[in-house]
């Protein structure tokens, strides 16, 4: 008899981390097809307890979730997330000097850690970074001497004697409330807002600078990278994607859309336009190809929790560096290689310019990423597995485990594989998150928001 | 430097396609790089080059400018300003836009689905 342990992982195929077993939890957003532009997600983010969870879409709203908290006696699965609170984070604006129209979309959400009873986010769209201050209410003052209880003041001549009024509960009301608008320090779109482990500042980094700010201070902000070259002409490069070091709160890191990573150390300078570290694979020029340079940017870089390593995405794979080397990747994992043959269809349909974006779990021990047909991919650090899972309403009854999927790259299709030509490019998964301490991701499909997390018991 | 390569090779190309196409497994992206230029012969060489960059970073820009736009009419009082066509959310090039071509700007009121 097998031990239940290799069993599991015959029928489950490649797991992530330990023979996780992913259950659909829940999925939120509309069901039908006909997806409204402002209903198109552009942001995930967990908090640093994982309680919250926020969504940024095209339209410029924001919504948190809060996760319940869990019923002890029934302890089937973790909490459920609900609508905690929705706001308009941003409008759309004109820009009448340039004829340029600012969208509404949020690109960034970034959670600041708790240091009261209210909770701050901080909130982006490609010029104005916004901290909104979401707050509780679960009491109010009644008993007022001078007016009725529906605000209309009373007739003073009616009133005889003294009361002081009293805190009552009532019902949880949520507030979000802008307490700062950081505006006016970009000249292109922003693409990254990234909180220093100081608490005190953060950066904002668009296509060719980057922007030290203070959480208090909203009129002024340090140019920290500043990539423009003197004739635009000369142009080659541009930023894609930056984040501060998670214990250092000297040292940040900048991607380019030609692949590299640029580690900066702000003691060094102030203009840190010289890095400290330069990390770049080294290409064989024998493979380049007109698609190199594309598919070589980065999408996405991210710390892993340790600080000790750096995640980054390009076009078609997932690559883990070591800070302490910077000549190649540690580890390169293919996210959907089987696609190195369709470039030509995927550059005239655009879909090469995907950005697709890359999350740590909470030990660091498993990276993941989304894909096109609402697929998403898990890659084990440890055991060097890695499973592709679907987000789709199908598999939508709770604590059903998922089916790992397969593409088909050519040749005979097995049963219940995809073949690449049946993918639909237009699903695509940008934007996934994982829950800072347990295994409970969330998904975000064009206009849908899925929360997995793994089978208990 | 490549620039030149590219120039010298234009003739081996198709050579090297149908070579390339058999090498499939080893070579994908040269293949899909030659269906590309087959179907697209005017495409720059430099992809990463300035003119893709440039047209990256001014994404947003709508080009309507008041005193163009009423030169433009007060040149043409009889005849009648060229439209957009049937795609009014590309405006560019020689076509001056008016203020019905530039799509109206929406202020999302609605509550997110997701929060429904």
């Amino acid at each position: 008899m097998f031990p239940k342990f290799s069993l599991r992982s015959m029928f489950y195929g490649a797991g992530g981390g330990n023979d996780i077993q992913w259950c659909f939890s829940q999925v939120k957003g509309a069901i039908d097809d006909d997806v409204a532009e402002a209903d198109i997600i552009s942001t995930v983010e967990f908090n640093h307890s994982g309680e919250l969870l926020a969504t940024g879409d095209k339209g410029g709203r924001v919504v948190i979730f809060q996760q319940e908290q869990e019923n002890k006696i029934q302890s089937h699965s973790r909490g459920e997330y609900n609508v905690y609170s929705t706001f308009q984070s941003h409008e759309p604006e004109f820009d009448y000097l340039k004829s340029l129209e600012i969208e509404e979309k949020i690109n960034k959400i970034r959670w600041l850690p708790q240091k009261n009873a209210a909770q701050f986010l901080l909130s982006t769209n490609d010029k104005t970074i916004k901290l909104w201050k979401i707050s509780e209410r679960d009491k109010r003052p009644e008993g007022y001497n001078l007016k009725e209880e529906d605000g209309r003041y009373r007739d003073p001549t009616t009133v005889t004697t003294l009361r002081v009024p009293v805190f009552r509960p009532m019902d949880l009301m949520v507030e979000a409330s802008p307490r700062r608008i950081f505006a006016n320090a970009h000249t292109y779109h922003i693409n990254s807002i990234s909180i220093n482990s100081d608490y005190e500042t953060y950066l904002s980094a668009d296509d060719l600078r980057i922007n030290l700010w203070h959480l208090e201070i909203t009129d002024r902000s340090f140019n920290i990278v500043d990539i423009k070259p003197a004739n635009m002409e000369e142009l080659t490069e541009v930023i894609t994607a930056a984040e501060f070091h998670p214990n250092s709160c000297n040292t940040f890191v900048y991607s380019s859309s030609k692949g590299t990573i640029r580690l900066c150390d702000m003691r060094a300078s102030a203009l840190c336009d010289r890095h400290s570290k330069l990390f770049e694979e080294p290409e064989d020029p024998s493979n380049r190809s007109f698609f190199s340079e594309i598919i070589s940017s980065i999408s996405d870089v991210k710390f892993s929790h340790s600080g000790r390593y750096m995640m980054t995405r390009d076009y078609l794979s997932v690559k883990i560096w070591d800070l302490n080397m910077e000549n190649r990747p540690v580890e390169t994992y293919q996210v959907h290689e089987y696609l190195r043959s369709k470039l030509c269809s995927l550059y005239e349909n655009d879909c090469i310019f995907d950005k697709f974006e890359c999350c740590w779990n909470g030990s660091d021990s498993v990276v993941m990423t989304g894909s096109y047909n609402n697929f998403f991919r898990m890659f084990d650090r440890n055991t060097k597995r890695d499973i592709t899972l679907e987000a789709s309403r199908e598999n939508n009854k709770p604590r059903t485990v998922l089916k790992p999927r397969k593409v088909c790259a050519s040749g005979k299709r097995k049963k219940d594989e995809i073949s690449v030509d049946s993918l639909d490019f237009n699903k695509k998964i940008l934007h996934t998150a994982w829950h800072p301490k347990e295994n409970i991701i969330a998904v975000a499909t064009t206009n849908n928001l899925y929360i997995f997390q793994d089978k208990v018991n | 430097m490549s620039q030149k390569q590219e120039e010298e090779n234009p003739a081996e190309e198709t050579g090297e396609e149908k070579q390339d196409t058999q090498e499939k497994g080893i070579l994908p992206e040269r293949a899909e790089e030659a269906k590309l230029k087959a179907k697209y012969p005017s495409l720059g060489q430099k992809p990463g080059g300035s003119d893709f960059l440039m047209k990256r970073l001014q994404k947003g820009q709508k080009y309507f400018d008041s005193g163009d736009y009423n030169m433009a009419k007060a040149k043409m009082k009889n005849k009648q300003l060229p439209s957009a066509g049937p795609d009014k959310n590309l405006v560019t090039g020689d076509h001056i836009p008016t203020p019905q071509d530039l799509p109206q700007r929406k202020s999302s009121l609605v509550t997110s689905k997701l929060a429904g």
